[in-house]
């Protein structure tokens, strides 16, 4: 097992490498100019080359890239073309919001979609199924920022028992840093918990009709027993590739909620990076998010042997 | 429902709600009234001033570096850190002796060195000071207090240059920093100005922080744009970065910040609402709308062509694409300056006004030689300005029957293709879309726009020895009145070479809660004289 980790690891260092050629050459051939963006609307062309010059915008390709991978090899991932500040340092200002919303929309969607799930497959066909999979296609359908507003104006805006916007580090306290994240990670959450309740009920449904949980039925066991100790473990492995999967559409969904709620972290960092062609930024973050990627699905598959004991590597 | 749609709407049932008389107190409501939360119009990115030349981070830069002379709401240089200027009677030999008390953020009194190292930064890259530059013997220290600025040729708008609050002002640093290679950035922001940066706050993109200069003497003159006393009345203004309008317009609602710099036109009618929150116009000098020709390519390197889109284009369709039913916020433009100023002129600019004559129009562009080639008009979709502009466009050269290659893109992509000097079908362009701040458009010195340099002139290259000579002129002129005439000159030329087409004259809006008071209509958002209360 541990050697399987370790090659799983090491094999992210090529995945990283075509990832980082990737994003590279994509942004090389893209369209829009940082120096553009500098100089500002009144700059005159010579301005902009003279800045695009002392940026190293005007070296060739592969002077760019080999100079770019040699600083990430010496744990370098650049500077800002705009701030001047360490792509890590940015990076590291951004990472706690980011993480924060992330692990609260995970746990918040978990514990609500799973017992959703299970419940609607428990009670398949009943109205309280139907009521749940209604739920979910509103989930599905509803886009985050429409949530985000709606949640906005009923909870900050007429109840005034939240904020409207913005994040205060764990730092200061766990209900300040809370009470900025209950209105993101609900509006962030919706589409992802529709999700994971239907793949939970689909896996249940299966599981459900196996002949060991008639036999345990048989046997007198508990319906909470047999649906949460026996049905849903082994309804598992599809729910946690699920949750897998869904981290990424957590890092998409980000980006948006962090914009509806003004929350400084990596989603609106990618934002205003790409608007201004700030490419080293750009550059590190995908890597960050390639490498988180690669990371979680390392997790889940270490989940599997877990869940399910005839996975072995 | 479109997004847009929804926004108002939350927004609107939002300010019911406040004005209803909701009761509890905002969460955030009990800050220090000491601070003052502010909305910027952008994200300040990077902050020097020098290198960047953006409004965003020049706002910002106004709190933190003086500048020599500061220009007055009536549009007169006044000092500002000099206490006493002498001119020799040839013109060529400037001596200025800076005020008294005069300190850095890190204790260190600023000196003569430190002046003449920003200046020499400052000439590099802002167009007045490259004139300055061309013309000039030398800049040197006389003393700690005094320094002179020797010229080959008289430069009368001297005064001007160092007041001027367009992008780059010359603010000064200390001369450690100021010997920065003016093409890179600075590291380090210690000004001499009211407030100090506070840098380890700094999350770009989300949040700067300005902190009170105890140091900071302010002059004994009432307080007039960036001239007079700059006197701080908070202690702490915290810059809060919030990119989505529907969000500031509900956090402004809600009390979470005080002031927000540039509410969209949308959801000014729900701010006006709440009974909380004052609106005003931000700047009386509003911004001009503008698309550019590009003068090298077919058409329009034929002025019959130009002339031919001024004859058909309503500015009324262009303001109200822009601006929508409210008419205290645009004006038709017949002209390249800005209205009720000075030097704003109308002269040359009867083709912008009358009735739309589409087949006049259409006539010309046919003389021009116009043959249904694609016309390519790039259009920057994320700005609402921009976008607005380009529908109108599109429509209107349509209706002369033009072939239109409508490039829709974004503004990052727009400022690159702008620069492509190749041809439309190649890479390059014939038209695009933009706007100048008004505060840029009052006379010549700081408006590339308005140049017609060929090669060298701002995009689009136009070519006009007319025009250039009533630039010249007006920076020659000794006056009021002779500046008066060379505009006037000017402003025809321009529109007989349509330099570029003015699309007209709009205003914009600022909100804040009523809580707040002192805000001063402006090209920037001035924070001495702003007081608060809890």
């Amino acid at each position: 097992m541990l050697s399987y980790i370790l090659r799983r690891i090491l094999s992210t260092v090529p995945v990283m490498a075509i990832v980082a050629l990737f994003v590279f050459s994509l942004l090389y051939i893209a369209p829009g100019d940082p120096a553009v963006v500098i100089a500002g609307d009144q700059a005159s062309p010579a301005d902009v080359e003279r800045i695009r010059e002392s940026l190293g915008l005007d070296r060739p390709f592969l002077v760019q890239f080999g100079t770019w991978v040699w600083h990430i090899l010496h744990g370098d991932l650049g500077t800002s073309i705009f701030t001047s500040l360490p792509v890590t340092a940015l990076i590291g200002q951004r990472i706690e919001p980011t993480l924060s919303l992330m692990v609260i929309t995970l746990l918040l969607t978990i514990s609500i979609a799973v017992p959703l799930g299970v419940v609607a497959a428990w009670k398949a066909g009943t109205w309280i199924d139907r009521a749940i999979m209604t739920f979910a296609v509103f989930g599905f359908s509803l886009p985050v920022f429409v949530v985000g507003y709606v949640l906005a104006y009923v909870f900050a805006l007429q109840f005034e028992w939240l904020p409207v916007q913005g994040y205060t580090p764990l730092s200061e306290g766990v209900w300040p840093w809370l009470q900025n994240l209950i209105l993101p990670s609900i509006a962030l959450g919706c589409v992802y918990i529709a999700l994971i309740a239907r793949i939970t009920r689909a896996s249940m449904l299966e599981v459900l009709q196996q002949d060991y949980i008639r036999t345990a039925r048989a046997k007198g066991l508990g319906q909470r027993g047999i649906l949460f100790v026996h049905a849903l473990k082994n309804a598992a492995v599809p729910i946690v590739t699920v949750i897998g999967i869904g981290i990424a559409l957590l890092i998409g969904g980000a980006v948006v909620t962090e914009s509806v709620f003004a929350i400084p972290g990596l989603g609106r960092l990618t934002i205003d990076a790409i608007l201004r062609r700030d490419y080293p930024v750009i550059q590190g973050i995908v890597l960050l998010f390639s490498f988180l990627y690669v990371l979680v699905n390392l997790m889940v598959d270490v989940v599997y042997t877990l869940v399910d004991p005839r996975i072995r590597y | 429902m479109d997004r847009r749609t929804l926004l108002k709407g939350l927004a609107g049932a939002g300010s019911l709600a406040a004005t209803g008389g909701l009761s509890m107190p905002a969460l955030s409501q009990g800050a220090s009234a000491r601070t003052l939360r502010f909305v910027p119009q952008a994200n300040l990115a990077n902050f020097d001033p020098i290198w960047g030349t953006q409004y965003v981070v020049r706002n910002a830069a106004a709190l933190v570096w003086d500048t020599l002379y500061g220009l007055d709401g009536q549009l007169q240089p006044q000092r500002q850190m000099v206490e006493s200027e002498e001119v020799s009677d040839d013109g060529l030999v400037w001596t200025f002796k800076l005020r008294p008390g005069l300190k850095f953020h890190d204790g260190e009194p600023v000196r003569s060195k430190d002046v003449v190292a920003s200046l020499t930064r400052w000439s590099a890259r802002d167009p007045m000071g490259l004139m300055l530059k061309a013309i000039q013997n030398e800049l040197t220290a006389v003393d700690d207090k005094t320094f002179k600025w020797s010229l080959k040729q008289p430069y009368p708008k001297m005064l001007l240059a160092l007041a001027k609050n367009n992008s780059p002002c010359a603010f000064i640093m200390p001369e450690r920093i100021a010997q920065t290679d003016p093409f890179k950035q600075i590291t380090e922001y210690v000004g001499s100005g009211p407030m100090k940066f506070a840098k380890a706050e700094w999350v770009p993109g989300a949040k700067a922080v300005f902190e009170k200069f105890a140091d900071y003497v302010p002059r004994q003159e009432k307080a007039s744009w960036l001239a007079g006393g700059k006197q701080m009345l908070v202690d702490r203004i915290e810059w809060v970065v919030i990119p989505d309008p529907a969000t500031a317009a509900a956090a402004l609602q809600n009390g979470e910040v005080d002031w927000w710099e540039s509410p969209i036109s949308d959801l000014v009618p729900v701010l006006k609402s709440n009974r909380n929150i004052a609106v005003d116009i931000a700047d009386p000098l509003g911004n001009v709308g503008s698309f550019r020709m590009n003068h090298l390519y077919p058409p329009f390197n034929n002025v019959k062509a130009r002339r031919a889109l001024l004859m058909a284009m309503s500015q009324e369709d262009y303001m109200r694409a822009l601006v929508g039913d409210d008419n205290s916020l645009w004006k038709p433009l017949p002209s390249f300056f800005t209205p009720d100023t000075p030097l704003y002129t109308e002269e040359g600019g009867e083709i912008m006004k009358g009735k739309r004559d589409l087949a006049a129009a259409k006539k010309l562009l046919a003389e021009s030689g116009y043959a249904g080639e694609p016309v390519t008009c790039v259009v920057a979709q994320d700005q609402p300005i921009t976008k607005a502009q380009g529908d109108v466009t599109a429509d209107l050269l349509k209706q002369l029957g033009m072939n239109v290659d409508f490039v829709a893109t974004d503004w990052g992509t727009t400022g690159t293709r702008r620069a492509q000097k190749t041809p439309p079908g190649q890479g390059g362009w014939n038209m695009f879309h933009t706007w100048h701040a008004g505060a840029d458009c009052l006379n010549p010195a700081a408006y590339p726009a308005i140049r017609a340099t060929g090669d060298k002139a701002w995009f689009g290259w136009p070519t006009s020895a007319p025009v250039e000579k009533e630039v010249a002129a007006w920076f020659e002129a000794k006056s009021l009145d002779e500046e008066k005439a060379a505009v006037k000159r000017l402003n025809k030329a321009a529109f007989d070479d349509v330099i570029y087409a003015p699309t007209g004259f709009f205003l914009g809006y600022t909100a804040w809660r009523k809580n707040v008071s002192g805000i001063a209509k402006g090209p920037l958002p001035f924070f001495w004289g702003v007081s608060k209360t809890a």
